[in-house]
């Protein structure tokens, strides 16, 4: 049994009267750490797209310029990371994948989000619609930073923040639910916060 | 015996703090006394584990300051917003306990049958193992020569000033300063780069011995310009300590 | 946050193998490079801890602590061995 060291606070609670958008098993930091899997990649605009994929092809792509084209809207939201840090009041620019997935179209269950760097991540299509994901490309009030998934990543804050993959390239939609891949190494297949679905079996 | 030195090394054990000293504004080292320790070689480290009333645990690695034979000390630098440094630089005092695990690691390390001649470049907190390292040469009578360079913000930021102004047989210790020196300052300035370890680095033709120690930007771009230099890449040895603190 | 290298989970492992593997040789299974472990570049908190090959960047090790084991995937690695093991 650790001895408890004194003077060691763990200063990190949630705000007066936020204490319910917290998580269990959560605290609370003000910092904005930085997860990563790997090298941040680095894409130039002109050759960036997003997609979404069936079965090796694209149903549509868009290019920056195209994506910046659609409706976007800054809302704040908190994320909670599976390393039992949540970070409250973080304000993304952001388009819904409501949008990108309706110009699409889509008829899967499950979609399998694929990025820069080789990270993925799965999600069911009824965690991705619905108002309740996105594609972030500004946070704070200023562009991305490659360091934090810029130019793009996934957003989808009711889970775990490591779903909201960092250099999201697009959906690829899939009809069975495959693990991506931190689930293939042992984190939950769906991650969701407030059932601490932090690791397989959980 | 030889059990109670695995137990030791392979399992956490809550160490006393014997002291707490001050080396710069940022830096403390700290000695413990751990019930079980096995003893260490130059350059290794301990993790060290925190826990909180509400039993929220922060583990981190520190290396070892202190020369094999020497109570074992670890010597550590505020990151101004670190979770565990500012607690141990600020908060913890002789009498606290301290759950520690080690000696870790088998890279990392040198003694007086590596030889040399030794390169020592340390970034910022980089310095810590290799100050274990030249302690253990001066102590084993090792007549490997040494050089160290060690790059730091400012001359109020080298950490171990005196000890290291105090080396001569077969040392030679020079610093770079990349945020500001003071007046009449004769060192270098400036980030080490390859033009730098042209001037100061031992030939290639030497078979030097080299460890390098601090961020890991600080890292690589000296482990790059030393096999630039010709230097044998199992010859360069390297600890990370990541982010960009102390240089 | 910077990448470290093997050197910073010396510890974990320990954890894991019951001894010290920093000086360990490893084997990229995709590349075929070899150095010791220490010299890996290693992504902490990733979640979970990422090692990857220095030379070509593929993934190696992934360590994983949950329910109070460590999930290991080493399928990224053809080899790891210990200097001066029979």
């Amino acid at each position: 049994m650790s001895p408890v060291s004194r003077g060691f606070r763990q200063l990190h609670r949630a705000p007066v009267g936020q204490e319910s958008r917290v998580p269990p098993g959560q605290y609370v930091t003000e910092g904005f750490p930085v997860l990563s899997v790997g090298p941040t990649p680095h894409t130039p605009l002109e050759k960036w797209t997003f997609s979404i994929t069936q079965w090796g092809q694209a149903k549509k792509s868009w290019t920056w310029q195209e994506f910046r084209a659609l409706p976007a809207e800054a809302i704040t939201s908190y994320i909670h990371y599976v390393t039992h840090w949540s970070k409250l009041g973080t304000e993304w620019r952001r388009v819904s994948l409501d949008t990108l997935l309706d110009q699409a179209g889509y008829d899967a269950p499950y979609v399998m989000a694929f990025c820069d760097g080789g990270y993925t991540t799965n999600l069911p299509i009824a965690d991705v619609t619905g108002g309740q994901a996105w594609v972030a490309f500004g946070y704070d009030g200023g562009p991305l930073e490659a360091e934090h998934g810029g130019p793009l990543r996934l957003l989808v804050p009711h889970l775990y923040f490591w779903k909201s993959a960092k250099w999201v390239r697009g959906l690829d939609l899939r009809e069975v639910a495959e693990p991506g891949f931190s689930e293939t190494k042992g984190y939950h297949m769906y991650g969701d916060p407030w059932r601490e679905q932090r690791y397989a079996g959980d | 015996m030889a059990r109670t030195a695995l137990r030791g090394r392979l399992t956490w054990q809550v160490a006393t703090v014997a002291s707490v000293t001050r080396e710069t504004a940022s830096v403390v080292t700290i000695e413990l006394d751990p019930p079980h320790w096995p003893g260490h070689r130059a350059g290794q480290h301990l993790d060290v584990r925190l826990t909180a009333e509400d039993g929220y645990t922060a583990e981190r690695e520190y290396s070892i300051a202190s020369a094999p034979g020497e109570p074992v000390a670890i010597t550590v630098e505020r990151l101004e917003d670190g979770e565990v440094s500012p607690y141990l630089t600020g908060e913890l005092r002789a009498g606290d306990e301290l759950e520690m695990r080690g000696p870790v690691g088998g890279y990392f390390v040198w003694e007086p049958g590596d030889g040399g001649p030794l390169l020592l470049l340390a970034g910022g907190s980089g310095i810590v193992p290799l100050r274990s390292i030249m302690r253990h040469r001066r102590r084993t009578g090792s007549d490997a020569p040494a050089y160290l360079l060690y790059s730091s913000r400012s001359w109020e930021d080298v950490i171990y000033r005196d000890e290291l102004g105090q080396y001569h047989d077969g040392v030679q210790v020079s610093y770079t300063l990349t945020r500001g020196h003071p007046a009449g300052w004769a060192g270098h300035t400036g980030r080490i780069d390859q033009a730098l370890l042209t001037q100061v680095a031992w030939p290639a033709e030497a078979n030097p011995l080299a460890y390098i120690c601090g961020p890991t930007s600080f890292v690589e771009t000296a482990a790059a310009g030393l096999v630039g230099l010709g230097y044998q890449p199992e010859r360069v040895k390297t600890e990370r300590f990541g982010g960009t603190g102390g240089h | 946050m910077d990448a470290v290298d093997g050197n910073a989970i010396g510890g974990l492992l320990i954890d894991v193998f019951g001894t010290d593997m920093t000086a360990a040789s490893s084997t990229c299974a995709t590349c075929g490079a070899s150095r010791p472990v220490a010299e890996l570049v290693v992504y902490r908190q990733a979640p979970g801890t990422v090692v990857r090959c220095r030379t070509c960047g593929s993934v190696l090790m992934v360590f994983v602590r949950a329910h109070g084991a460590i999930g290991t995937d080493l399928t990224g690695l053809a080899s790891l061995s210990q200097p001066g093991s029979a």
